[in-house]
């Protein structure tokens, strides 16, 4: 299929990408395309008018401010892939980016773009979350900071207002402690995830952070201190896996228990 | 009879000769139906059906662009596609190119839309409303043949079943005391061919031929002009199929689409060029369907630890439609003739239905049937062999034809040509390793162990009829029958070869393997050979490329003109020497004296014959350096190649992923032309093999309504899933063809699924648990072992 007829208009700063969104709110903004282009070749989209953000210099800047890493949002896979922005998580970043899809999708699809898509099975929704990653979004009324992982909201829709874009993502800085485990399965190398559990240990901020994602909806993010050493029993994790609020189907049970055995393992054996 | 040629020069007959062809596919200047550019071409566009089952009642044009918009009325006179077989109790479709009074299932076309892209044509489509009554769905195989259903998909028959088939042979005393029997329901899921190239049709009037031109990725070219012909109500010498670049078949491009008549009747119509070209979605959700078998089968082994017979009711979801020209029936009434396998046995007891459903038409996917067969029973031959507690291959061992029975006429009539199973299926067991596997095995999961991660090991063999002719094929009364191959032969003026085949090369490489064979014959370089193909308005007419045919059917022909000219050039070389012909031997690249004194080059040949007649001999043949002949095998019942594939697999009984170890591949396929396009052909097809296995699945829900119509959804393994593959060649010669070559085009598809649900299951034995069906998916993987422990 081939998508509706579309204008597309390039913008080359965020301001103008406001005003140009607020003209209208079938007006839909493009980050990069690898899965807009798609779902516009499907006419399941069919925007009047794209915001093509890709010039806007800005959003592709990621620099240290303090002990956050501010990533722009139109920052393509392939550069964090390829150390182009400097590692705030022990390699973190860069070992989620080189498992997103193949390298031609890393090559354009923006860490902005994944979020933006809200596909509750894309590696940068679970991996943020699991960072404690801030989405900042700016639109009509100003800016305003979301968590990440309360930024998909559902699958499909992200928390964004009419005329909003999501600007920069801020990741805190692992201190020298911290460990990190990213696993997920695939039904073939290059797919969505069927299922991502990834998890944080940082015991210099007092961070014990744990993330079930590609579910249904948003991710599951469990927190607090001894949460490691509680899921080192068996019995724990089953527990977890089959509360009932989890609503997790049986496979879904069985990959994200395979992957949560291996995320414990990852963290707690160098405790 | 198989005739001997020495090699000349090593480019014949099995040379890893590279291919000639990869220059331009290499270089990305191939030439597909997308490639070309016709001035003032329209872009179409269907209107296709959202249910999978509903009459159709009023078609409401856009305003304003009716001009733009086509149904089936518009198409007065175009004739519906019938495939029909003369199989006594066969059921015939009626397929109209676009949809009349009713709609059969989701993607079937209802109305034509055409503008000067591709994106206004789905504009326009986008308005056609279309007033639908929907009818009960019959979306599932079983419901179908066992006439639970009242509803039926084509109104005037009397059920919903394309044709009932029984074979039954031997004395039916197979079950006797001291013999095991075992039975399980197995199936194949609904898959889609996936050609890197979808379908695509460009026609245009050529009014100085007063012709109608359609270039079509097509696997037979000649066999869809006589189709068209039928549709249309033209006479076949206006009509010229181009089939040009084809960008892999397997099947699909077999067959003769209601989009190509839809597309030719524009062309026709509007007396401009209009073109189609199929997108993924269509390809996966109307069109490429294929593979859907399920069996109910007992299996049964003697005393003597031998197999001694089978029994099996199969059914074969057909889907809507029969296809042009293979028929709904192809696929389900192969079984009965097939199930047998490389085995002997005493009894075989088969019935086969052919499920009318609510889904699109199942189309032959290389391998055809027997890919189900296989799977069906070789997973029988490994649960027989738990059952009796014996290593797979040690049931087989005593199962196989023996080679000292070769030829050797099975239980339903096959003649197996030639071949040595049992070293087959014990080199292939060695060189996996078997018994190293098993210590491995054995010491990562003792007994009473649970590993979550286990190790299996399974294989599977197959024998693949291959080039059948006019015997085989005469009798399914089908609207194609084989019969002679023929190729025309012509050298130039400056000793160029051109050799043109009615087969289509999309993938098979017969631009290098038929220059070999004129190696072979003819000593030319295969260099100054061009093989010419594809255009109805020159090749010779052929039913085409299907049945792995090529090697043996278009390489006897391509033989059989070759040394027929060859015989005419010899006449002119003695004319020119001044000697017998007897005296004359053919060399690289002209002909000589056999004591090598004096030689003249096909170059020269051609010169004399073209541009210096005075220096021909008298008693030269006035045909010329130009000659068509023909071939077929003796006798006609095809090649069988056969090929035994091993391997070992890890399954993670946590998650039911499976991984693949080990892969290796015993495989026969005669005389190899050219042994690096075999193992290029396996490997694709074991691709392929390896999607069935564990990843391509078209499903659909109870409305029809199919669940897979994106590569999102419809999983297809790519280099990442391939493991490496380690290929063992046998060479046994066929006796009935020409130069000992057998057909072994699709093998690669055929065993995977059966060898790997065998290694799977091999894993799980101790737990008890059996995967049955593919692909073995992890939440088929997870559910059988599931199964297996709420059973105990």
């Amino acid at each position: 299929m081939k998508a509706v007829a579309y204008e597309l208009e390039r913008v080359s700063s965020v301001n103008e990408a406001l005003s140009a969104l607020a003209r209208d709110e079938f007006y839909k903004a493009i980050a990069g395309g690898q899965s807009l282009g798609a779902m516009l070749n499907l006419r399941l989209a069919q925007p009047e008018c794209l915001i093509d953000l890709d010039a806007i210099a800005e959003l592709r800047a990621a620099t240290v401010h303090g002990d956050e890493l501010v990533l722009g949002s139109m920052t393509t896979h392939a550069a964090i892939e390829d150390g182009k922005v400097p590692d705030v998580t022990h390699g973190m970043l860069a070992h989620v980016a080189h498992g997103i899809a193949y390298r031609a999708v890393r090559n354009r699809g923006t860490v902005g773009g994944s979020l933006c898509h809200a596909d509750p099975a894309a590696d940068w929704v679970s991996a943020m979350a699991a960072m404690g990653a801030t989405c900042e979004v700016v639109g009509p009324q100003g800016s305003r900071r979301v968590p990440a992982e309360q930024f998909v909201r559902s699958a499909f829709e992200p928390d964004l207002n009419p005329g909003e874009i999501l600007v920069q993502v801020r990741v805190p800085r692992l201190s020298a402690q911290a460990r990190w485990s990213y696993r997920k399965h695939c039904r073939k190398t290059g797919e969505f995830a069927l299922a991502i559990v990834t998890g944080v240990v940082d015991p210099d901020r007092g961070i014990e952070r744990l993330v079930l994602g590609a579910l249904d909806g948003p991710v599951k993010v469990h927190s607090g201190p001894g949460l490691y050493a509680r899921l080192a029993d068996p019995a724990e994790r089953r527990a977890l896996l089959s509360d009932p609020e989890s609503g997790l189907s049986y496979e879904r049970r069985a990959w994200h228990g395979d992957l949560l055995a291996s995320v414990v393992a990852d963290l707690g054996a160098k405790q | 009879m198989t005739q001997q040629h020495p090699p000349i020069m090593g480019q014949g007959i099995g040379a890893r000769l590279t291919r000639k062809e990869d220059e331009r596919f290499l270089r990305g200047q191939g030439q597909y139906v997308g490639d070309l550019r016709m001035p003032g071409a329209l872009d179409v566009a269907f209107v296709r059906s959202p249910l999978a089952h509903a009459r159709v009642g009023h078609i409401e044009k856009p305003q304003g662009y009716e001009h733009l918009v086509y149904t089936m009325q518009d198409m007065a006179g175009v004739k519906p596609i019938l495939a029909a077989s003369r199989l006594a109790g066969f059921r015939t479709s009626v397929q109209y190119p676009l949809a009349t009074e009713k709609v059969r299932h989701v993607g079937e076309m209802v109305a034509m839309c055409v503008a000067p892209s591709r994106a206004r044509a789905e504009d326009l489509a986008a308005q056609v409303w279309v007033d639908y009554e929907e009818l009960p769905v019959v979306a599932d195989m079983h419901d179908a043949a066992n006439g639970v259903v009242p509803q039926r998909i084509h109104d005037e028959w009397d059920g919903n079943v394309f044709l009932e088939t029984r074979v039954e042979r031997g004395e039916g005393q197979t079950r006797q005391p001291g013999t095991v029997t075992v039975s399980r329901k197995l199936s194949t899921s609904r898959q889609c061919m996936m050609p890197m190239e979808g379908r695509g049709v460009l026609c245009w009037w050529d009014t100085r031929m007063d012709q109608l031109v359609m270039v079509s990725a097509a696997q037979l070219p000649h066999i869809n002009r006589t189709g068209l012909a039928e549709c249309l109500g033209l006479d076949e010498g206006r009509i010229r199929v181009v089939s040009p670049d084809v960008g892999g078949g397997f099947g699909y491009k077999g067959i003769l689409l209601p989009e190509e008549i839809c597309c030719a009747w524009l062309a026709m119509h509007m007396k401009r060029p209009v073109r189609w070209l199929e997108d993924r979605r269509e390809h996966l959700s109307a069109n490429a369907n294929c593979r859907e078998h399920a069996y109910d089968i007992s299996v049964t082994v003697n005393a003597d630890g031998r197999l001694a017979g089978i029994e099996c009711d199969a059914i074969v979801d057909s889907g809507a439609y029969s296809s042009y020209p293979f028929s709904a029936c192809l696929e389900a009434a192969q079984i009965g003739s097939i199930l047998p396998g490389p085995y002997r046995m005493d009894d075989f007891l088969c019935r086969t239905r052919s499920a009318a459903t609510n889904k699109p038409p199942i189309l032959p996917y290389r391998g055809v049937a027997r890919t189900g067969v296989c799977f069906a029973l070789e997973v029988m031959m490994d649960v027989a062999a738990r059952a009796l507690g014996v290593e797979p291959y040690v049931l087989r061992q005593q199962s196989l034809v023996r080679p000292q029975d070769m030829p050797y006429t099975n239980i339903t009539g096959k003649t197996f040509d030639s071949g040595d199973y049992l070293s087959c299926l014990n080199r292939a067991v060695a060189g996996l390793n078997w018994t190293q596997w098993r210590a491995r095995q054995a010491q990562l999961q003792p007994a009473g162990a649970r590993p979550q991660r286990r190790i299996g090991i399974g294989l599977s063999i197959f024998c693949e009829q291959g080039a059948h002719g006019t015997s085989v094929y005469h009798g399914w009364g089908i609207p194609m029958v084989p019969g002679y191959e023929q190729c025309h032969v012509r050298l130039t003026p400056d000793g160029i070869l051109e050799v043109q085949i009615g087969v289509h090369s999309h993938g098979q490489s017969l631009e290098t393997t038929m220059a070999q064979i004129a190696n072979t014959v003819l000593g030319i370089e295969p260099a100054h050979v061009r093989v010419l193909h594809g255009d109805t308005a020159t090749s010779p007419y052929s039913t085409g490329t299907w049945g792995s045919r090529c090697a043996v059917m278009a390489g006897g022909a391509v033989g059989t003109a070759c040394e027929e000219l060859g015989m005419r050039m010899k006449r002119i070389a003695a004319g020119l020497l001044e000697c017998p012909e007897n005296d004359l031997m053919y060399v690289q690249g002209g002909i000589a004296l056999k004591d090598g004194a004096l030689r003249v080059s096909y170059a020269q040949i051609g010169h004399t014959w073209y541009r210096a007649p005075q220096k021909l001999p008298a008693n030269v043949n006035p045909g010329g350096l130009a000659l068509t002949a023909g071939y077929r095998m003796q006798p006609d019942g095809g090649t069988f190649s056969y090929a035994c594939h091993a391997c070992a697999v890890e399954v993670d009984t946590a998650t039911g992923f499976v991984k693949l170890l080990d892969y290796v591949v015993c495989e026969d396929g005669g005389v190899l032309l050219n042994p690096m396009v075999v193992e290029g052909q396996l490997l694709g097809g074991l691709a392929q093999g390896i999607g069935t296995a564990l990843y391509e699945e078209m499903p659909f829900d109870e409305q029809g309504q199919p669940l897979a119509s994106t590569l999102a959804d419809y999983i297809v393994p790519g280099a990442g899933e391939m493991p490496r593959v380690r290929i063992d060649h046998m060479q046994t010669p066929s006796p009935f063809s020409k130069f000992g070559q057998k057909g072994i085009g699709e093998g690669g598809a055929i065993a995977p699924p059966a060898a790997i649900v065998n290694a799977i299951n091999d894993a799980l034995a101790d737990l008890g648990a059996e995967v049955l069906c593919v692909p073995a998916s992890p939440p088929r993987v997870l559910a059988a072992i599931e199964r297996a422990e709420a059973a105990r």
